[in-house]
Parts: C-alpha cells; sequence; structure tokens
C-alpha cells in the first residue's frame, strides 16, 4: 500500500516528521517497506521565465534564450521549437544532474554561442515520455521557486506492507487513524478533507433501478446516478497523488473511483448509464457465462460466482473487476455509481478460481467497512459532481450491509496476563477508543465496523499492546526445572544423529537432496506413492520412494564436475503409501583408491565397499551385526549378482547393498561408472533396550586363545557365509570367532581357508580335546560337501 | 718380561683397532683371549711361578687381559654402530612423498545448526517433536485457523498431493502442525521445538520449493509474550554466541497466533558483510505470537486454562546468517566442493560446554 507524506497529512493533522512517522508506522504493525521521495533527484531545478528568444547566428534549430530563474538574466542556448519569449518553463543551472539524460550540466559553447545550463523537457526530468518541447509552466509559477516544490513532487511516497487482518488500512485514512492513536497527531473529519459543503449534494429524481438477487454474494448493493457529466481530465491535486503511487490518471470518473478506493478502502465501480439494457442486479452467474473484464481478458464464469448484470449481459465480475462494454468513456453522460458490499469469501473463491486479482479484490478480499456505504457514496457523487458536473439522483439501497459487530467481554487484566506489559486500564480504554472501539463501563467493548478482523479478547490485547509498545514489553525468563537440564533426544532422534555422524566420520559427505523427483526416477526405484497435483515442474512431481534417486542425481553431477571419487549420504525420509520413514542412504562412485605411487593404479568402489559401509553404519546403529543374515532379494535396481540384503531375520530387513544395476545407472545418466549403495532403514533397527548404564559383567580371559587353520574344497555354489556359520556352529562352547582368510579357485576347484579361534577357560586344551573339535569343524563342513584338503 | 707384555698389549690394542669388521675383531680375540690365545697362554704360566714371582706378574698379566677384553668390546659395539649407521643410511626414504589420506567426510549445514537447536533448547527445557511432511489440510490449515479462502491455500502456493483422500493432502507449508500433533498427543506443560523439511511452490533466487524450519511451542498456564521475548532473547544470543545480539518486536499477523509479532535481529556491517550483533540495520528472521486460543480449543485443551506462545523459523536462513553461506539453492545441490567448504567435521557435536558453533 502506497501513499505519499502530503497524502496522509490530508487526513492527519500532525507536526511529526518523515522519520518520525515512518518508525511509528513500523511499530505499530505497518511495515514500512520503503520511503521514495521523487523531488529530491530534481532539487536542483527551478521555475524560469524565457525573457528572450533570438535565433542562434550561427545555427537554424537552435535558439539563445535569455532567462530569469529568479537571479537575473543568464544566457542559454535551447534547441526545443516551443521555446519563446514569455512562457515560463524548468530551468537546471551549471551543475544540476538530469536524471533522463544521466549528464551533469556545465557552462559550454555550442556552435560558439556561451549556455550556461538547460531548459528541461518532460523526459529529461524523468516524470513522463514527452519530449516534443520544453516544460510549459502555467503564467502564475512563482519565478526562482523549486520546481519539486512548485510541482508538488516533494512529496516522499511511502510504501507499507498491509497484513491480511488489516482491511482498514487498505485505505489512506485508516492509516493515519492508526497513526492518530499512536499520538502522532489527531484526525481531521472526513468533511474537511474532502472540502465537502455544509449541504448534501441536491438529489433530483429516485434512485438507479439496481437490486442484488444474491444476498449471500452481495448482501448490500446501493446506486446513486449522476446525469449530464463531462468526463475529462480529473484534478490536478487528484492525479499527481495518482501518479505518486504509479498509478496511470485515466478519465475523471475512473480517476474518482480509484482515488476513493485508495484513499478510503471504498471500491467502487462507474457504469455508462447509456451502454446498459435496464436494470442492474447482482445475481450469481450462470455457468459458462462469459464477460470481457477491463483487462482485455475474457472470463467464464461458473454459479458459484456473484456478477452484476443487466437484462442483456454481465457487466462486472462483483468486486472483482468491471466489464469492458459498459466502461466510461470521454463520451459519457450519465453514470451510475456502484457501492455495493462482496462477502469475503465470495470474492476469494471467486479471484483463486479465475486467478484474477485487482485492488477492488484485495480490499473486498479482506472485507470493507459495510457501515460506510451511504457516506462512500456521498463522497463518491459529490467528487463527480464537483469534478464533472451533472445531476444526483437519489439512492438505491438494495439489501443489508452486514454491519452488526461482535460484544466482547474484555478484562483489563489480560494486557499483563497475555501481552506481558502491564497497561493501565485507562489507559487500555484510551488506545480502545482512539482506535474507534466503544468500551462500557463494564468493559464490554465493541470493535469499530472497519475492524472485522476483531473478534475476541486475545485481539483487544494486541490492540492494547501495539499502541502501547510492544518494544515496552519486558524480557521474562521461562520457569526452569532444578538442576542440569533433561536429556530430551528420543531413541529415534539419538539414532538418526549417531548414523549421521558416523557416515561422515567414515569419509562420506552428508547431502540435503530434494523430497520429489521425476516420474521417471522414481520408476526407477519401483515408482512412488504419492505424485503432487501441482508440481512445480516435471522434476520435482512424486515424492521419493527412496534416498538413492536424488543421490545418484547429485553424483552425476558431482562427476560431470570432474569429480573422481564421490562418497555421499543423506538421512532423510522415503515417502511411502502408509508411511514416512527415517532412512540413511549412500551412494559410492568413483575410485575408492586414487592411483599413487605405492599403490599403482586407482582402485575402483565394488559392492563389498558397499556392504562394508552398511555393516560398519549398522554396528554404529546398535544392529546386531553379528547375527544378521546376508541375503538376495535386493530388487530390481541393484545387480543381481553383486547385491545383499542384511536381515536380522528372514523378514527385517534392515539394509540394502550392492552395486548399482546398469539399467538404473543409464536411467541417472551414469552409463558406464562404477557405482555402488545402500540404504539402512533406520526404523527398522531394534531399539536398544533401556536397562541403565550398568554393563555386563567381564574379566578378560587369562588363558591365551588358540587359533586353528582348515583349508577345505567345496561345491561350487558354497557361499562363504554357509560354511563360516557351520565352522562356528561346530562347538559353540569353544569356538569365538571364525573367518574366511582364503579363497581361489583353480581347474574347476574352489577351496576355501578358514580360521577359527578357541577360547579356553580354566585350564587350556588338551591335544585330544583340540583334535576333537577340529574333527567337530571337519564334520560340520562335510554337511555342505565341503572336504578337508589333503 | 716386562717389555714382552708391553710389546704383546701394544701389538694386540693396534690389532683390536686394525679390525676392519667384526670377523677380524673375532680373530683378533681367538688369538689373544682364545683357548690357545697369547694372553691366555700367560695366564697358563701364572700356575708355575713362585708367589713373588706370581704376585708381581700377576697383577700384570690380568690387567693385560682386562685391557684387551675392554679393547674388544669398544672395538665391537663401535663396529656394530657403524654397520647399523651404514644399513639406515641404505634405507632412507624421500619423507616428502604423499601418504594415503582417509577420505574426509562431512555434516550438512542444516543437519549441523538442528544439532545446535536441539542442544540449546534442551538447556530451556524443550524436546524436539516430529510429524509428517505430507500432511492433510486439516492439521496444516483448518486447526490453525487458516480459513477456507485464505490465499496460502491456493496451489499457486501450496502443494496437494494428487488423487483422492479422506481429506485434501498437501505437502505441509510450515512446521506448525507440529503443533497441533503436539497438543493433541500430550498434556501440557508442553515445551518443543520442531525442525523439518517444508514446502512452499516457489522457486526463484531466495526461494526454495523445499526448505527447512524450526517450529517452537510453550503450553502453560500463565505463559505471555513477555515469556516469547525472553526466549527468543536467551535462544538467539546463544546461537549467535554473541551479547551484543538485539532484537526488534513488530506487530504483525498470524491467523494461528493473537497478538502476532514478527521478529527481526540486529546486524552491524563487518567488511561489507552483515553480521549479526548491534543494530545498525535490521533483519526479519522469526514470526511469532501467543497461541490463537482458537487453535487452543481445536486441540480439545481449554483456551481458559491453557495460554502459551509458539514461533517459527528458518533452518536454512539461520545457518546462511552464521556461517555466511549466501545462495540458498547450493543447500540443496549435493555439490562435494560445496559440502566440503560449509560443511563439518563428524566430531563437531554441538555442546554446552565447548559452545554450540563450529
Amino acid at each position: 500500500m502506497k501513499f505519499t507524506l502530503g497524502w496522509l497529512k490530508e487526513h492527519l493533522d500532525t507536526q511529526a516528521s518523515l522519520d518520525e512517522i515512518v518508525l511509528a508506522l513500523t511499530r505499530i504493525g505497518l511495515e514500512v517497506e520503503g520511503v521514495e521521495n521523487p523531488g529530491e533527484k530534481l532539487a536542483a531545478f527551478t521555475v524560469a521565465k524565457v525573457l528572450t528568444a533570438e535565433r542562434h547566428p550561427q545555427a537554424d534549430k537552435l535558439q539563445v534564450l535569455s532567462v530569469d530563474a529568479g537571479q537575473g538574466p543568464m544566457q542559454v542556448v535551447c534547441g526545443a521549437p516551443n521555446a519563446r519569449a514569455g512562457m515560463l518553463g524548468v530551468f537546471g543551472a551549471p551543475g544540476a544532474y538530469v536524471p533522463g539524460s544521466g549528464i551533469t550540466l556545465k557552462v559550454a559553447e555550442i556552435r560558439g554561442v556561451q549556455s550556461n545550463g538547460m531548459m528541461c523537457s518532460v523526459r529529461e526530468l524523468e516524470l513522463g515520455d514527452e519530449h516534443d518541447g520544453i516544460i510549459e509552466l502555467p503564467e502564475d509559477a512563482p519565478v526562482g521557486t523549486s520546481y519539486p516544490a512548485y510541482a508538488g513532487l516533494d512529496d516522499p511516497v511511502i510504501d507499507v506492507a498491509v497484513t491480511p487482518n488489516r482491511q482498514d488500512c487498505m485505505g489512506v485514512r485508516g492509516i493515519a487513524r492508526d497513526l492518530a492513536a499512536a499520538g502522532l497527531g489527531t484526525l481531521r473529519p472526513l468533511a474537511e478533507v474532502y472540502r465537502m459543503p455544509a449541504d448534501p449534494v441536491p438529489q433530483v429524481g429516485s434512485g438507479p433501478n439496481v437490486a442484488t438477487h444474491d444476498p449471500e454474494g452481495c448482501p448490500a448493493f446501493f446506486g446513486q446516478e449522476v446525469r449530464g457529466v463531462a468526463n475529462g481530465t480529473a484534478p490536478p491535486w487528484m492525479k499527481r497523488s495518482l501518479t505518486a503511487i504509479g498509478q496511470k490518471p485515466i478519465s475523471a470518473l475512473v480517476d474518482i473511483t480509484n482515488f476513493v478506493m485508495l484513499d478510503l478502502g471504498r471500491p467502487l465501480h462507474v457504469y455508462d448509464k447509456a451502454k446498459l439494457k435496464g436494470g442492474l442486479v447482482a445475481r450469481k452467474a450462470k455457468a459458462g457465462e462469459q464477460v470481457l473484464a477491463l483487462n482485455g481478458k475474457t472470463y467464464t464464469l461458473d454459479e458459484g460466482m456473484t456478477v452484476i448484470a443487466d437484462d442483456a449481459q454481465v457487466h462486472d465480475i462483483g468486486g472483482i473487476m468491471g466489464g469492458e462494454d459498459s466502461g466510461v468513456s470521454e463520451a459519457t453522460t450519465d453514470v451510475v455509481i456502484e457501492c455495493a458490499y462482496f462477502d469475503p469469501g465470495h470474492i476469494a473463491r471467486t479471484g483463486q478460481a479465475l486467478n484474477l486479482t485487482s485492488d477492488a479484490r484485495q480490499r473486498f478480499e479482506r472485507g470493507v467497512d459495510p457501515a460506510f456505504l451511504d457516506e462512500g457514496l456521498a463522497i463518491a457523487t459529490w467528487l463527480v459532481v464537483e469534478h464533472c458536473g451533472g445531476t444526483a439522483s437519489g439512492v438505491t439501497r438494495s439489501g443489508e450491509p452486514p454491519v452488526a459487530m461482535p460484544k466482547i467481554a474484555y478484562d483489563p487484566a489480560r494486557a499483563a496476563a497475555l501481552g506481558g506489559l502491564d497497561v493501565p486500564a485507562d489507559r487500555q480504554r484510551a488506545i480502545l477508543e482512539s482506535l474507534g472501539f466503544s468500551v462500557s463501563a463494564d468493559w464490554t467493548v465493541t470493535p469499530p465496523s472497519w475492524r472485522r478482523d476483531i473478534d475476541g479478547p486475545a485481539d483487544l490485547v494486541e490492540e492494547v499492546i501495539r499502541i502501547e509498545g510492544i518494544d515496552k514489553v519486558p524480557s521474562t525468563p521461562l520457569p526452569r526445572a532444578e538442576g542440569v537440564a533433561v536429556p530430551t533426544a528420543t531413541p529415534a532422534q539419538k539414532l538418526e544423529r549417531k548414523v549421521r555422524r558416523a557416515a561422515a566420520a567414515r569419509g562420506l559427505s552428508e547431502a540435503v537432496t530434494w523430497s520429489f523427483i521425476s516420474e521417471a526416477e522414481a520408476a526407477a526405484f519401483g515408482g512412488g506413492a504419492w505424485t503432487l497435483a501441482n508440481p512445480i515442474s516435471e522434476d520435482m512431481k512424486v515424492m521419493r520412494p527412496s534416498l538413492l534417486p536424488g543421490l545418484l542425481s547429485a553424483a552425476r553431477r558431482n562427476i560431470a564436475r570432474g569429480s573422481q571419487s564421490v562418497r555421499l549420504f543423506e538421512v532423510g525420509r522415503r515417502y511411502l503409501a502408509d508411511d514416512e520413514r527415517a532412512t540413511l542412504s549412500f551412494v559410492l562412485a568413483g575410485d575408492k583408491v586414487p592411483r599413487g605411487w605405492a599403490g599403482g593404479k586407482a582402485k575402483a568402489f565394488d559392492a563389498f565397499d558397499a556392504k562394508a559401509e552398511a555393516l560398519a553404519l549398522l554396528a554404529e546403529a546398535g544392529a546386531p551385526v553379528e547375527n544378521l543374515q546376508v541375503m538376495g532379494e535386493a530388487g530390481a535396481t541393484w545387480h543381481p549378482g553383486q547385491s545383499g540384503t542384511l536381515r536380522l531375520g528372514p523378514k527385517t530387513v534392515l539394509a540394502t547393498f550392492g552395486a548399482v544395476h546398469p539399467a538404473t545407472l543409464k536411467a541417472f545418466d551414469l552409463d558406464g561408472e562404477t557405482v555402488v549403495a545402500g540404504e539402512l532403514y533406520l526404523d527398522a533397527i531394534p531399539a536398544k533396550r533401556a536397562s541403565g548404564f550398568m554393563r555386563a559383567h567381564y574379566t578378560p580371559p587369562a588363558l591365551q586363545a588358540v587359533r586353528r587353520d582348515f583349508a577345505f574344497l567345496v561345491p561350487a555354489d558354497l557361499t562363504a557365509d554357509a560354511l563360516v556359520r557351520a565352522a562356528k556352529g561346530a562347538d559353540k562352547a569353544a569356538i569365538v570367532e571364525a573367518r574366511l582368510f582364503d579363497l581361489f579357485e583353480r581347474d574347476g576347484e574352489k577351496s576355501m581357508a578358514v580360521e577359527i579361534v578357541l577360547q579356553p577357560g580354566d585350564k587350556s586344551f588338551t591335544e585330544a580335546e583340540l583334535k576333537a573339535i577340529a574333527d567337530k569343524v571337519v564334520a560340520a563342513a562335510s554337511k555342505l560337501d565341503a572336504t578337508l584338503r589333503g | 718380561m716386562t717389555t714382552d707384555l708391553d710389546q704383546l698389549k701394544t701389538d694386540l690394542l693396534a690389532a683390536i683397532d686394525a679390525a676392519a669388521g667384526l670377523d677380524a675383531l673375532e680373530a683378533v680375540r681367538v688369538h689373544a683371549l682364545g683357548k690357545s690365545g697369547a694372553v691366555t697362554g700367560l695366564l697358563k704360566t701364572l700356575g708355575g711361578m713362585s708367589p713373588e714371582e706370581r704376585q708381581v706378574e700377576g697383577p700384570r698379566i690380568h690387567a693385560l687381559r682386562e685391557a684387551v677384553t675392554v679393547a674388544i668390546a669398544d672395538r665391537k659395539a663401535g663396529l656394530e654402530a657403524a654397520a647399523l649407521d651404514a644399513r639406515l643410511a641404505d634405507e632412507q626414504l624421500d619423507m616428502t612423498l604423499p601418504v594415503d589420506v582417509a577420505p574426509r567426510g562431512s555434516v550438512h549445514p542444516v543437519s549441523q545448526v538442528m544439532d545446535e537447536l536441539a542442544e540449546i533448547f534442551a538447556d530451556m527445557g524443550f524436546a524436539v517433536a516430529t510429524g509428517p511432511e505430507i500432511e492433510d489440510d486439516w492439521h496444516n490449515f483448518t486447526a490453525l485457523n487458516i480459513p477456507e479462502t485464505h490465499p496460502a491455500r491456493a496451489m499457486h502456493d501450496t502443494f496437494y498431493l494428487a488423487d483422492e483422500h479422506e481429506r485434501p493432502m498437501v505437502l505441509r507449508t510450515h512446521t506448525s502442525p507440529v503443533q497441533i500433533r503436539t497438543m493433541m498427543s500430550q498434556k501440557p506443560p508442553i515445551r518443543i521445538i520442531a525442525p523439518g523439511r517444508t514446502y512452499r511452490s516457489d522457486s526463484d533466487a531466495t526461494h526454495t520449493p523445499m526448505f527447512h524450519q524450526v517450529e517452537g511451542l510453550v503450553i502453560d498456564k500463565g505463559i505471555t509474550l513477555a515469556h516469547l521475548k525472553w526466549t527468543l532473547e536467551t535462544f538467539l544470543k546463544a546461537y549467535f554466541e554473541r551479547d551484543d545480539v538485539v532484537l526488534r518486536l513488530r506487530p504483525s499477523y498470524f491467523p494461528f497466533t493473537e497478538p502476532s509479532a514478527e521478529v527481526d535481529v540486529g546486524y552491524s556491517m563487518v567488511k561489507g558483510k552483515r553480521v549479526i550483533g548491534g543494530s545498525e540495520g535490521w533483519m526479519e528472521v522469526l514470526g511469532s505470537g501467543m497461541v490463537h486460543p482458537k487453535v487452543i480449543a481445536a486441540c480439545g485443551l481449554d483456551p481458559a486454562e491453557w495460554q502459551g506462545f509458539a514461533f517459527g523459523c528458518g533452518i536454512d536462513r539461520l545457518a546462511m546468517l552464521k556461517y555466511g553461506m549466501d545462495d540458498l539453492r547450493a543447500f540443496f545441490d549435493g555439490d562435494l566442493r560445496w559440502l566440503r567448504h560449509y560443511g563439518f567435521s563428524a566430531l563437531d557435536v554441538p555442546t554446552l560446554s565447548g559452545g554450540v558453533g563450529a
């Protein structure tokens, strides 16, 4: 919401400076987003009179002027065709910066004649596009005075952000009222502001034929006719105000409606009566009905929308935008002025459905003052009669605006109890009354009709606090529990923190990638359960079923930037049909070890690196990694022979890992790259049992452990895990560890070597005992068709 | 005899001294001290001497043996040291050669700042709460007193999920629905923060369609705007680890709080960059207010009994203000160079004793 300081002062009688006003606005909740003074850059230009104009001796198109800018005659060379003796214009002396042409004036010789400044055009002063000649001022313009001061340009423009609850501040008067309440001056009576005569505008004849047939969408439709108008240009003060805030003056009638809307927050519409067929009715639109709006676009309406129509067609999308067909023009002589109340909810729904915003919608959507229809219409009619002439009709009033306001039982103690600021009751009463609230002796408070946003005591506390000064609210510590702070993190939060830092400690960098991916990327991971109805782009359409698509894309970008080795992880959610699940995913791509003087060639990541990461992170997460089973069925995303799942029991999958399937890589433009990855399902990891801090009793064994090696010839399809488990399980009391330490295949024979560790208890193993255990190991292996190598 | 012994000693010491290696030295030792060595032979003559003679010759022969034994040991040590030196000289490596460096991982700034927030607020008695990111419109809007026609509900602001659902489903536009879920699932007093991902249909230089917010909520008896002010001041001072953090509250409007305030934090210009602290200028960092009675009632609590405050703040922005990143989009790109530069060591765990910042 923009307005000028001068405009504000029409309503607010104040001695306050611009700075004081700006600070006060922000302090009371009308945040100032900018202040600009268009006159500042023109401060060096003055009103001047051309005393004489002679032809330049050396140039046909130039004249030599003698100009008085208040300090006696000065010689100026000028090329404007309209420059002539006796005219008044705008003069820039040497040293002045001309904003429109970007130059600083200096004394110059032009074709041998000295020129001491410049008479300026509209464009040169950035006041418009006109550049056919120099500015011509009226004869009574005071020579020698500052031009921006004379032209009313020296008026700072203030831009405030009005929050959606403050419909009253969508007009300059509402802002003035708030400032007055905040002690910045007094509010002038409206009649004084509009210089209205004591006697109302005479009304001749009955009011126009207007009515509302849609009491929900348009509860009230007031109208007045003015006959015999001349739609010329608006008065200079009005055009200046509109221009200053970036509104282009159009015609007197249009400018008057715009001005009243901006000044009083009261949107109006003016119809050219000659273009109407019969009376005007506010009614629900018929489905498919169309209207050509003033913005030149045709809108197709539906039954929920309220329109203003005559007997033939729709002329107005009620409260949002007028129609082209009944708009006023220079030829207009008779007008109908509409002053209606549209329901905010209807306006919002219609505006959203049509995707159409307007100044009127902004105001009706927040809710205009329902008690201001008569006065608003009277002001509009007065302005029309004053500036366009004509005779006013009577006023037609159809429907009832919803003027009833709630009565709020208020306890002044709430200011301290909720707002934290102790404001004396008398002061609270004064604040509320200055804002237009009525406060009864027993503290029943009725908000003014222009404050639809107020409906409870908390709202009144806000009014009191913001006017008294929110900066006065003290800082009071929250009550603090005794002792040091109690831990608050949940097991799930601690788990996430732990695996995140474990992954970072293992050399992986944490990324945060988008929660939404493209349909194709989701399809490569089995498809997503959730699709956006209104994605911002096709790349961000489906909620990710896995964190890997985002990481694979990030890996591709890093490789494209020349990264030789990519180690990325992310901790976040997968969005499944039934739930959002906490997940840690990682991607390893490129070189595991770079080429080096000691190690030779670079070494690429392989599926075992993914397994190692998965196991290490699961161990940090507290998963019982010793008991995990490595199984297949990782899924179609993965290399079928180089991937697996880590399970606790046959069903609970804690992690998937492996080499990514070449087809998946192709889908992510990673063809030819070695990429391995893993995904940990954090919510599947069993929570640590809460058993206090005490650990199980333990004393390191006194006797040294014994190691024994076994080399087996095994069937080609025997897995290492099966053999190791068999060896380990051969004597559960004595064997504490079993590990595969050698593997080779030659001439169709596969050989695996296993080391077992035996831990003696109270006394050392005897040779006989060791032999017996070894026999058990061999027997267990033989069940798998593994035979001891000779 | 005297002369012979002296000569023998001189000869033997010279031979020891001249021994070029351990083998030569051993030969000298055998020659002198071996079974049939010269000194051994002399020692054997002691038995055949008269006591008087022995008294004279004994000490001299023993002295000779001692001198030769010591000289051999010294020479041996010297030769061994020289041999070791020679070997080590052979084993010299170029110690400027590069070594294998373990890959360096990093924690994302958003995670780090979330951990910082958890640490600071834990000290003030706040737990960390979470909620779904795919929300129904009741939790995201209606319960928060956001009317059906509020512009925030429009498709150009809010992501809606396709297909039919029991209620329209949205990607939560703020972390505020966690307020609702918390108030509905636990009894006051409540003190929580709720950090997490949030979404709005917005994409330009300073907005991304996904971003991170942290919500704060206190519900208790007798909680006022003054407690809110203290909490935010205390939080921001702890977060930026500066005592000169100045806050400015501005009355504002949010449907779910009443009264509402936007919070600006003061900054100073240092070398052309905005640094939090002082009050040369103001930057908006937070939205806050007293929880609206309608919101409390919507959660099944009696607003006459319970009241409190809520606030919301952008985590990405908090990270940028503290650590100096200037491009929000880079947060979500996964560029390893950026992650290494702006990320944190795994061991930079925020603690109150060590300072939450790193």
